[in-house]
């Protein structure tokens, strides 16, 4: 991949994919297995439904009801456009937005199945978990890409004021 | 007319401080990439790289960062769209 920086912005504002064969039966699959996972709240998917009043049992009940719907549908939105993009030459912003969500939710199922507690994850390639290792640091570096090429396009002075929620397609609850 | 002044002062017990601002925090974990990170605060709260760099930082080795505080539902709605970008994110009142 040296010289060749994929996921760059082109000048109508569109994402060159460029990705191998493989990588695309990898990406086509892995969002149907994590579709699965979600609606069933299985455990590995805990991190996609985060606790925001730890301390607090009944705030953490309403927020979940106000959000746990939102996020489920979000996300599910995320990988069904994952899954439907990924052979298209080339994705639009609102596209690789989602594929940036998608690929967070892969690894945070993925991660939490592998239970990952150190930033660099090292086994034998004898060990079982070998192929899932690969595939969690193949999304990982995916996901960096993207947010390389992505980050380019922000100030680096940031926003002044209240920027909201600039660029992201989510509705609001 | 005059009204007595002494039973118009404040017992001096009750908490006249304005209301205590909501906390939002990020904790630090082992799968979120880093870049990933810096990158959701600058999108989210319009923060400078450096801004943006310097709280992830703070999350990766001091194991949470305050990253922004105010009312609690605009704390709150922080909180849903760090969820949204799968942060580990809670809110907790200032002590």
């Amino acid at each position: 991949m040296i010289g060749r920086r994929r996921f760059a912005r082109d000048r109508f504002g569109r994402f060159k994919t460029g990705l191998g064969p493989s990588e695309r039966e990898l990406l086509k699959a892995l969002p149907g297995q994590a579709q699965g996972l979600l609606e069933v709240r299985d455990p590995s998917a805990a991190r996609v439904f985060p606790v925001a009043y730890p301390e607090d049992p009944k705030a953490e009940s309403d927020y979940r009801e106000m959000t746990g719907e939102h996020l489920l549908r979000r996300h599910q939105h995320a990988l069904d456009t994952l899954a439907a993009t990924v052979d298209e030459p080339s994705i639009d912003e609102e596209e690789i937005n989602l594929w940036l969500d998608a690929l967070e939710v892969l690894r945070l199922v993925l991660g939490t199945q592998l239970d990952v507690t150190e930033d660099v994850i090292v086994v034998e390639d004898s060990d079982p978990r070998a192929p899932q290792v690969a595939v969690y640091r193949y999304l990982s570096m995916l996901q960096g890409e993207i947010v390389d090429s992505l980050a380019e396009a922000l100030p680096v002075d940031g926003i002044p004021g209240d920027p909201g929620d600039p660029g992201d397609p989510g509705e609001a609850l | 007319m005059t009204a007595p002044l002494e039973t118009e002062r404040p017992s001096g017990d009750e908490d006249v401080r304005p209301d205590r601002p909501w906390l939002v925090i990020v904790w630090n974990d082992p799968i979120n990439l880093m870049s990933y990170v810096t990158y959701v605060f600058q999108k989210l709260f319009g923060y400078s790289f450096e801004k943006a760099t310097k709280l992830m930082l703070d999350v990766h080795h001091k194991g949470r960062a305050i990253v922004n505080s105010g009312p609690r539902e605009r704390a709150e709605l922080d909180v849903v769209r760090l969820h949204e970008h799968g942060l580990w994110a809670t809110l907790e009142q200032a002590s």
